[in-house]
């Protein structure tokens, strides 16, 4: 199916002191059943609104989101979310906070059926041996491994994924994205992924999505990725269409650094805005 | 001798019998000058590597030594950059720099002490804000002041722990750049623990992995001989570029990754991978 996920004309706004605030204004993207597309932007750009959109989270000012051919209002169980933080329930062991999706997705699945689905997405991330353990005894490479899993275990129609690895150290990143490409290329889960990391969107994605920065922000730009799948990261690394897109991408992102896109509180923004941006233009 | 050389050094923690060895045979040399970057694992070990090159931490075996002399306590001859910025929240960027500059150069005069805080304030482009107090700051200008204040030291060797990693990537990107072109000016003897492969190759003249903890040591040095100053986006053209970062990244992913994980994990064979402990 050509348009199995589509963002129709998106637009959120909110209000603000002096009139409402455009965060995305007239974003228009659509996915293809089985594709991985990746959203890259600076932080603040509002790609993380775009997915809190489709999850239903977050409801758009105008515009429509269809999940195969049907529009979404609210959140539901077809579009699963991965987000930053794993959100897991402390008190509950790894496999215990996947059962927990697999029950309201199978309800009427026995018990040992039930078991039976989280086991085997737990192991699919490598997490069997660590099952048992509870989020505290978890690192949080492990932490995201059991995210991954529980938003696998629900088989979504959709994949939704806000920088799953965005808290881990770039190494441990690494190793997740090889573990979630692992995972995808047997699901083949239509993916939608928002990241800032260049490598991670390049190894992951079949397109990528490239978000402008200005207030009401939009899809400035589209990357078609051509590595063979499945990928490994050596082959991807000296394949030589590799460090062109890389440097494409770079590029794009640079000429959309805007000064206030840096992060901080309310009151420093202008001043360090200004500090970058004379960098940004002394560069 | 080098300028500074750690010899030998071994640190574990834990009481005897159930000691955990976070590092093992670190031997590592830097002349005078050299950029040198520690790249590895979150929970590898790389600022309990540091604090023993900074005297804050004792090895249980091995030294330190810098300039010929045996480190065995902090000095203001090392100046250190941690990630999490350490300012007094209730003093100004100007108060926070000149207590440092104030314990190393009481002999100076009061004016002369005040111009180099200003001086070193300007050098991170934070004069305009150098009556603000750290909530008041954002974390890129948080970790300005910090670096300024080292750099106000004037130490023999800076250590930098991880200093960009509370950062956002823009902002990361400009200090990055502002690294490098204070350290062009001054040449200072620094080591840098990361875990940003691209952070290294962008700034250090040589990279040196640390593999995944416990029982980390230090892979194969890969000298960085790019000509400075090194622009992001155009290293992509670089062939060294590529092969220096392939070197790195496959050595990491591979001989230096987590133990029981590496990429074999992918295929499930197991995750038992020890909990990250804060070192």
């Amino acid at each position: 199916m050509n348009r199995y996920l589509e963002l129709w004309q998106l637009t959120k706004t909110f209000p603000a002191p002096g009139g409402a605030a455009v965060v995305v204004e007239g974003f228009e993207l659509a996915l293809s059943q089985g594709e991985f597309v990746c959203l890259v932007g600076h932080s603040g750009c509002g790609k993380s609104t775009v997915l809190s959109m489709v999850a239903g989270l977050v409801e758009p000012t105008s515009g429509g989101i269809c999940v195969a051919g049907r529009e979404i209002s609210g959140p539901g169980p077809d579009r699963g979310v991965v987000f930053q933080a794993p959100c897991l329930l402390p008190w509950l062991t790894a496999l215990e906070n996947v059962l927990l999706g697999v029950e309201q997705v199978h309800p009427r699945a026995s018990r040992a059926r039930q078991r039976e689905i989280a086991e085997h997405h737990l192991a699919r991330v490598g997490l069997m041996e660590a099952s048992e353990r509870k989020p505290g005894e978890l690192s949080a490479g492990m932490r995201q491994r059991v995210g991954i899993a529980r938003a696998f275990a629900l088989s979504p129609k959709v994949l939704l994924l806000d920088e799953p690895f965005g808290m881990l150290d770039s190494l441990t990143r690494f190793e997740l994205q090889e573990v979630l490409v692992d995972v995808w290329s047997t699901e083949r889960t239509t993916a939608f992924m928002v990241t800032h990391d260049v490598d991670e969107a390049l190894f992951l994605s079949d397109r990528v999505a490239m978000m402008t920065s200005d207030p009401a922000a939009r899809v400035g730009g589209i990357l078609e990725v051509p590595f063979a799948r499945p990928r490994n990261r050596r082959e991807v690394m000296v394949h030589s269409d590799y460090y062109d897109l890389r440097e494409q991408l770079m590029a794009f992102l640079e000429s959309q650094a805007r000064p206030d896109s840096t992060s901080g509180n309310e009151a420093s923004l202008a001043l360090d805005g200004a500090l970058e941006g004379e960098l940004a233009v002394a560069d | 001798m080098a300028f500074l050389v750690m010899s030998g050094v071994r640190k574990g923690y834990g009481p005897a019998g159930r000691r955990v060895s976070v590092l093992r045979d670190i031997d590592l040399e830097l002349e005078k000058g050299e950029f040198v970057a520690i790249v590895g694992y979150s929970g590898s070990g790389k600022t309990t590597l540091l604090s023993i090159a900074a005297g804050l931490v004792a090895p249980d075996a091995g030294q330190v030594w810098l300039d010929g002399r045996e480190v065995t306590h902090p000095g203001p001859d090392r100046g250190v950059v941690f990630q999490n910025y350490s300012l007094l929240p209730w003093m100004t960027v100007r108060d926070n720099v000149a207590l440092a500059v104030d314990q190393v150069f009481p002999q100076w005069s009061r004016e002369r002490r005040g111009e180099h805080v200003d001086r070193h304030i300007a050098m991170v482009n934070l004069s305009s804000a150098r009556d603000k107090k750290p909530a008041q700051l954002s974390g890129g200008m948080r970790q300005r002041v910090a670096v300024a204040r080292a750099l106000a030291m004037d130490p023999q060797v800076l250590l930098l722990d991880e200093p960009l990693g509370a950062l956002d990537a823009l902002t990361r990107a400009t200090l990055q750049e502002e690294i490098a072109r204070i350290w062009a000016d001054d040449r200072k003897t620094v080591v840098m623990v990361t875990n940003d492969v691209d952070e290294g190759i962008l700034l250090a003249d040589r990279i040196v992995p640390l593999t995944a903890g416990p029982d980390a040591t230090l892979g194969p040095p890969v000298v960085v001989d790019l000509p400075r100053p090194r622009r992001r986006k155009a290293l992509n053209h670089v062939p060294r570029f590529k092969e220096i970062r392939g070197t790195v990244i496959d050595f990491l992913l591979g001989p230096g990754a987590p133990r029981a994980t590496g990429s074999g994990l992918a295929r499930g064979c197991l995750g038992s991978r020890p909990i990250e402990v804060g070192a």
